[in-house]
C-alpha cells in the first residue's frame, strides 16, 4: 500500500459544461516500478483519466469528482497542482506544443527555471537529464525545427525527468512518429522505467504497438469505465478488445482465423514471446493452404504520369531526387517514409503548391505545368492531415460550397453539386447544421466532400486516420475504399503500417527525396533492408509465418489480407 | 498563479506571433499603390477581444516591436505604443462580450465595431501623430495625413476581418443544442 | 528564426555583453538619440556606432539587407515632410534663408534643408544600433534580459513564447494558404477590396481556431512543469555582470545626460545656428 503513488476509489467525473459524467466508479491504482498500459475507444475516458492523474482536473479542467483519488497518499487539493507535478511528470501527445523553450537545452530546464534552481546546478541538472534519454551535447543548442519528431520527444521526456517524478504518464507517445521511431519510443521508455524505477503509465490505441516491450498490466476503458484490469496475455487471449472496438494485433487475429486457441501461457503479449506448439503451428500452416492465391486484378489506364523530378526548398537541400511515378485510375496507394523523406513535398509538386525545378508531371498525357493551382485542384485535390485547418465556413453546406462559388459556378448548380458531395460522404442527414456540431471523423469527411465537390480524378490525404481509434478508422477507410472503387485515385500519406497493408494496393517508399521502393504493401513489409532504410516496421505476420515455417512469409502475408478484405468485412 | 493567468500568458505570446506572421509575410495590396493592408489588426481585435485590456496592449506592443526589429528600420516607438494602446482601448470590449461561450449575436457585432472604431481613432488619430511630433518633431499636417489614411484602412480592415473572425470562433464553440438529423 | 531576426553568432566584445546589458544600453541611447536634436550629438551617435559594428565584427554584408530597408524608409519620410510641410524648419528655426524655388509653396530655405539634415541624422542615430543589438543578442537571451531589467517575468516569457512559435505559425500559415488557394480563395488585385479581405478571413479562421487549440494545449504544458509556481525565476540562458557589462552603460547613461544636458544648454531640443 505505502509505495502506492495512484489509488483511485470510486472515483467519478463529471466536467461542469457536460451533463453525463464522463468517468464511473473507477478503482484503480499503480504502484512504484509498475508499467501499465491505458486503452479503449476514443470517449471512452482515457484522456480524462489522464488529466485526473496528472492534476489538470481539478485545477485547469472544472467539474465535479466524487469518491476518492490519492497521489502519493495525499488527495489533489491537498497538493495542489505543483504539488502533484513534483510526483507525476506528463509528456503530451503534440510534441511541438510541449517544446516550450526556444532550443533543446532550454526547454529541458524549463521545470528547474520555474523551481528557481541557480547555476551551477540548474545547468548540471539539465545535462545530466539530455544524457539520461540519449541527446548528446552538440544537439543542446538546437531549435526545434531542427530535430525530428523522435528527438523532440526525447526532449519531451528529458524535460519531465529533469526532476526526478515517481511516475511518468504518456499520452499517445505513438502518435507522431514513424513506425520504425515509434518502436525505439516504446523501447526508450522501457529502458527508463528499468534505469529509474520510476512508475509508468502509457495511454494508447495503438495495441501492438504499444506492446512491442512488456507492460505489467493493461487497463481496458470503456464509456468512462474501466472493464478490464488484467495482464496483457490474459487481455489477449479474451474477445474484448474486439467487442470493445480496439485493434488486436495482427498476429493474434491470425491464430484466431486458423483457429488456434490462445491461453495465457503461450505469452501471447507480443510476437518475440509468444510460444506455439507443433500443434498450432500446423493448424496456421493449414489455414495458409486453405486460402486461395489472390488472383492479379487488371491493370487500369495510367492518370498520372511524374518523371524525373527534381527539387529544392529555396536555400534548403534537394528535397526530391529523380522521382518517376505513375498512378493509375482507382488505385488506392500509400507513400510511406519518414518525416521529410520527400512525401509531403512530392505531394505539393503535384498539386502546383510547389514547382518542381526538373522534370514532367502529366495528367493523362496533359502537361501540368502549365495550369496554376487553382486549376490543378479540379482535377487533383488535397486534404490537409487536421480537419481543422481547412475549415472556414460557419455551415457545413457553405464549407463544401466554398471551391464553388470562388469559382463563379451558378447557384443552382452548387447547390445540385453539394448535395451530391454530402450524399456521397454520408453528411446527408447533417446538411444544415453548423460544421461545429460534427466530431472530429465527421469534419474529416466534410474536408473530403469540400474537395470531391470540384470532381477531381485524384484525391490525396494527409494521414487520413491520425488520431482516430478503430471504429472511426475504419470507417474512414472503407469510406475511401468506396470512392477507390467508384474511380477516384486515392493517394495517402501515412506512417500507419497497419492502413497500407490493409487498404493500399501499392506502396511509394521515400527515402532522403527518392522513390526507394514501388512495390505491393505485402512485400514492402517483409524487405528486411527495405524497411532499414525507410524507417518503417516488419509486420508481425511475416514473423508468426517464420516461426510456423511457412517459407513463401509474403505470399501469408497477402492471403491474411485478402481474407479479412473477403470474408470478414461486409 | 493560477492556470487563467498562464493561459493568458501564452495567449499574448501566440498572439504577438500570430500578429508578427501576419504583419511581416501577409501582403494583400490595398487600394493605394505599394502600399498593404494591416490584417494584422483584425486579429489583434479579435484577440482582445477574448482575453482582456491588458493582453491586447501586450500583443500590440510585443508583435508591433519584433516586426520593427526583424525589418531592422529601427524601433518606430510612436507606431508600437499607438498599437499597444489599440490593443487595450479594443480590449475594454470583453468585459461585455462573452466570445469564448458561443455568445456572439447582432447587437454584440455592434458593439464590438464601435469600440474598435473609437480605439482605433484614438490610436492612429491622437496618439501616434502627436508621439511623432512630440518625439521626432515631425510637422503636424504630415503626421496626421498619415494618421487618418493608416486609421481609415485599419477601420474597415477590422470591422472585416475582426468580425468575421469572432463570429466564426463564437459559432465554432461547442454548444448543447437540439440539431435533428434530417432524412 | 535565427535568420529572421538575424542574430550572428561571432565571438567579440559586443557578444560578450549579457543580453540585458545590452538591452539597458539600446533603450538609454534610443532615449538619448530621441530626445536630442542637437546636430552636434545627433552626428556623433552615427559615428559611434559605426564604431561598436567594427567591434562587433558584424560585416556589412550581413546587414545589407536590412540597411536596405532602412534607407528606403528614410528617404520616404524625408520627402513626405518635405512634401506635406516645406517651410518646417522655418517655424522650428523662426529664421528664413531662401536658397530656391520648386514652384509654388516649395521653396527651399537653409532652414528647411537644416532640419531635413537633423531627421537623417536621427535616423543614423537611432536605427543602425538597433541593428546591432538584433545581430548581436541571442533570441534565447531576450526574455532572460527582459526580466534582468524589471519586466514582469510571466511578460517576458510571453516575448520568449511569441519568438518561439512564429516559425510554427508561420509555416501553418503557409500551409493553410495553400490548400485554400486550391479551392480557389486569392488575394489578389483582380478581387475587389471587400472580397480580398474576406478571402483573408478564409485563411485566417484555420489559422486562429488551431492557434486557440494551441494557446490551451502550451498552458496545459507549461502549468504540467511548474510555470508560475514561483514569485521569481531563473533562466537557463542568463548571465554574471562583468566589468565590461557596467562600463558599457555607463558608456550609454553618459550620452542620454549629454542629450539632457545639451537640451538645457540649447534651450530646446534643437542646436540652432541661425540664431545669430
Amino acid at each position: 500500500m505505502r509505495d502506492e503513488i495512484i489509488r483511485f476509489e470510486h472515483f467519478g467525473f463529471q466536467y461542469n459544461a457536460q451533463s453525463e459524467p464522463t468517468l464511473h466508479d473507477i478503482n484503480f491504482s499503480v504502484r512504484r516500478g509498475e508499467k501499465v498500459l491505458v486503452c479503449g475507444p476514443s470517449g471512452c475516458g482515457k484522456s480524462t483519466l489522464a488529466h485526473c492523474i496528472n492534476g489538470l482536473i481539478p485545477f485547469s479542467y472544472r467539474g465535479e469528482r466524487t469518491g476518492s483519488l490519492t497521489i502519493a497518499g495525499k488527495t489533489a487539493d491537498a497538493l495542489g497542482l505543483f504539488g502533484i507535478s513534483r510526483h507525476v511528470g506528463t509528456v503530451l501527445q503534440d510534441s511541438d506544443d510541449q517544446f516550450i523553450g526556444l532550443t533543446v537545452a532550454e526547454d529541458i530546464a524549463f521545470a528547474l527555471e520555474n523551481d528557481c534552481v541557480a547555476d551551477p546546478a540548474l545547468h548540471e541538472r539539465t545535462a545530466r537529464a539530455a544524457a539520461l534519454v540519449g541527446i548528446d551535447e552538440g544537439h543542446m543548442r538546437h531549435a526545434p525545427d531542427e530535430l525530428s519528431g523522435g528527438q523532440k520527444q526525447r526532449v519531451a521526456l528529458a524535460g519531465v525527468m529533469v526532476e526526478s517524478v515517481d511516475l511518468l504518464l504518456f499520452d499517445e507517445p505513438l502518435a507522431n512518429l514513424d513506425p520504425a521511431t515509434g518502436k525505439a519510443a516504446i523501447e526508450m521508455i522501457d529502458d527508463l522505467q528499468k534505469s529509474t524505477g520510476a512508475a509508468v503509465v502509457i495511454i494508447e490505441h495503438r495495441l501492438e504497438d504499444a506492446l512491442h516491450r512488456d507492460v505489467d498490466r493493461v487497463v481496458l476503458m470503456g464509456e468512462g469505465r474501466i472493464l478490464m484490469d488484467v495482464s496483457p496475455d490474459e487481455l489477449l487471449c479474451g474477445d474484448a478488445l474486439v467487442k470493445s472496438g480496439i485493434r488486436e494485433p495482427l498476429y493474434v487475429t491470425a491464430l484466431r482465423y486458423a483457429g488456434v486457441k490462445l491461453t495465457p501461457d503461450m505469452a501471447p503479449r507480443n510476437i518475440a514471446a509468444l510460444r506455439l506448439n507443433e500443434a498450432d503451428r500446423e493448424k496456421v500452416r493449414a489455414w495458409y493452404r486453405e486460402q486461395p492465391e489472390e488472383a492479379p486484378g487488371e491493370e487500369a489506364p495510367v492518370l498520372l504520369e511524374a518523371e524525373h523530378i527534381r527539387f529544392a526548398y529555396a536555400g534548403g537541400h534537394e528535397a526530391l531526387r529523380d522521382v518517376s511515378l505513375r498512378l493509375r485510375r482507382g488505385e488506392l496507394v500509400a507513400i510511406v517514409g519518414t518525416n521529410g523523406a520527400g512525401k509531403s513535398t512530392f505531394s505539393k509538386v503535384v498539386c502546383g503548391f510547389e514547382v518542381q525545378r526538373e522534370g514532367a508531371l502529366r495528367l493523362e498525357g496533359e502537361d501540368l505545368n502549365a495550369l496554376s493551382i487553382k486549376q490543378r485542384a479540379e482535377s487533383i485535390g488535397y486534404v490537409m492531415q487536421n480537419p481543422n485547418q481547412m475549415i472556414s465556413q460557419v455551415m457545413i453546406f457553405d464549407e463544401v460550397a466554398l471551391g464553388l462559388r470562388t469559382r463563379g459556378v451558378p447557384e443552382d448548380e452548387v447547390k445540385a453539386r453539394v448535395e451530391a458531395a454530402l450524399k456521397t460522404c454520408g453528411l446527408w442527414p447533417f446538411r444544415s447544421w453548423p460544421v461545429s456540431a460534427l466530431s472530429f471523423g465527421q469534419k474529416k469527411r466534410v474536408t473530403i466532400a469540400s474537395i470531391l465537390v470540384l470532381r477531381p480524378r485524384i484525391l490525396i490525404l494527409d494521414e487520413p486516420t491520425a488520431g482516430q481509434d478503430f471504429r472511426h478508422y475504419t470507417e474512414i477507410m472503407e469510406f475511401l475504399r468506396d470512392l477507390s472503387a467508384q474511380g477516384y485515385t486515392v493517394v495517402m500519406i501515412t506512417h500507419d503500417m497497419h492502413l497500407m497493408l490493409e487498404y493500399a494496393g501499392r506502396a511509394l517508399v521515400f527515402s532522403g527525396g527518392e522513390l526507394i521502393a514501388d512495390d505491393a504493401c505485402a512485400a514492402v513489409l517483409t524487405d528486411p533492408a527495405l524497411i532499414e532504410r525507410a524507417s518503417l516496421k516488419e509486420t508481425s505476420l511475416y514473423a508468426l509465418a517464420v516461426m510456423c515455417g511457412i517459407e513463401d512469409g509474403r505470399g501469408f502475408v497477402r492471403r491474411f489480407i485478402a481474407h479479412e478484405r473477403e470474408a470478414v468485412r461486409p | 498563479m493560477k492556470n487563467n493567468s498562464v493561459k493568458t500568458i501564452v495567449a499574448i505570446g501566440i498572439g504577438a506571433a500570430l500578429f508578427f506572421v501576419l504583419g511581416r509575410f501577409v501582403a494583400i495590396p490595398s487600394p493605394v499603390p505599394n502600399t498593404n493592408i494591416s490584417i494584422q489588426y483584425g486579429l489583434l481585435a479579435f484577440m482582445a477581444a477574448m482575453f482582456g485590456p491588458a493582453a491586447g496592449a501586450l500583443i500590440g506592443l510585443i508583435g508591433h516591436a519584433l516586426i520593427d526589429f526583424s525589418y531592422g528600420w529601427g524601433i518606430w516607438w510612436s507606431w508600437v505604443i499607438a498599437s499597444a494602446v489599440f490593443g487595450l482601448l479594443i480590449g475594454l470590449v470583453s468585459k461585455r462580450l462573452s466570445i469564448a461561450d458561443g455568445v456572439f449575436g447582432k447587437k454584440d457585432i455592434v458593439t464590438f465595431n464601435i469600440f474598435q472604431l473609437v480605439a482605433h481613432a484614438i490610436a492612429w488619430g491622437v496618439i501616434a501623430p502627436v508621439l511623432d511630433i512630440v518625439m521626432y518633431a515631425e510637422p503636424a499636417n504630415k503626421v496626421f495625413m498619415q494618421g487618418l489614411v493608416g486609421g481609415l484602412s485599419n477601420i474597415v480592415t477590422t470591422a472585416i476581418v475582426g468580425t468575421l473572425l469572432c463570429v466564426a470562433y463564437a459559432s465554432a464553440r461547442p454548444k448543447k443544442g437540439s440539431l435533428k438529423q434530417e432524412k | 528564426m535565427r535568420n529572421l531576426f538575424n542574430y550572428i553568432d561571432r565571438p567579440s566584445p559586443i557578444h560578450r555583453l549579457t543580453g540585458a546589458t545590452k538591452l539597458v544600453c539600446l533603450l538609454l541611447w534610443s532615449f538619448a538619440a530621441m530626445l536630442t536634436y542637437d546636430t552636434r550629438l545627433l552626428a556623433l551617435l552615427p559615428l559611434l556606432s559605426m564604431g561598436l559594428f567594427m567591434l562587433s565584427r558584424i560585416r556589412l554584408r550581413d546587414v545589407r539587407f536590412m540597411l536596405g530597408f532602412t534607407a528606403v524608409f528614410m528617404v520616404l519620410n524625408n520627402l513626405l515632410v518635405f512634401l506635406f510641410s516645406p517651410q518646417h524648419g522655418v517655424t522650428l528655426f523662426g529664421t528664413r534663408h531662401e536658397l530656391f524655388s520648386l514652384g509654388g509653396r516649395y521653396v527651399v530655405t537653409a532652414e528647411q534643408l537644416f532640419y531635413h539634415l537633423n531627421l537623417v541624422l536621427k535616423y543614423l542615430a537611432s536605427i543602425p544600433i538597433v541593428l546591432l543589438f538584433v545581430c548581436t543578442t541571442n533570441p534565447s537571451e531576450f526574455a532572460a534580459s527582459l526580466n534582468r531589467v524589471g519586466v514582469k517575468y510571466s511578460v517576458a516569457y510571453s516575448v520568449a513564447l511569441a519568438l518561439r512559435y512564429i516559425p510554427d505559425i508561420q509555416r501553418e500559415y503557409h500551409d493553410i494558404s495553400q490548400a485554400q488557394q486550391a479551392r480557389g480563395i486569392e488575394m489578389t488585385r483582380r478581387q475587389s477590396l471587400f472580397k480580398r479581405l474576406r478571402s483573408a478571413a478564409a485563411i485566417l479562421i484555420p489559422l486562429i481556431l488551431s492557434s486557440m487549440d494551441r494557446i490551451e494545449t502550451i498552458s496545459n504544458a507549461m502549468s504540467l512543469r511548474g510555470f508560475g509556481k514561483n514569485k521569481k525565476r531563473t533562466w537557463y540562458m542568463g548571465r554574471r555582470f562583468t566589468g565590461w557589462d557596467f562600463a558599457a552603460m555607463a558608456l550609454c547613461l553618459a550620452l542620454l545626460l549629454a542629450a539632457l544636458a545639451l537640451n538645457r544648454i540649447n534651450g530646446g531640443r534643437f542646436w540652432n545656428p541661425f540664431a545669430a
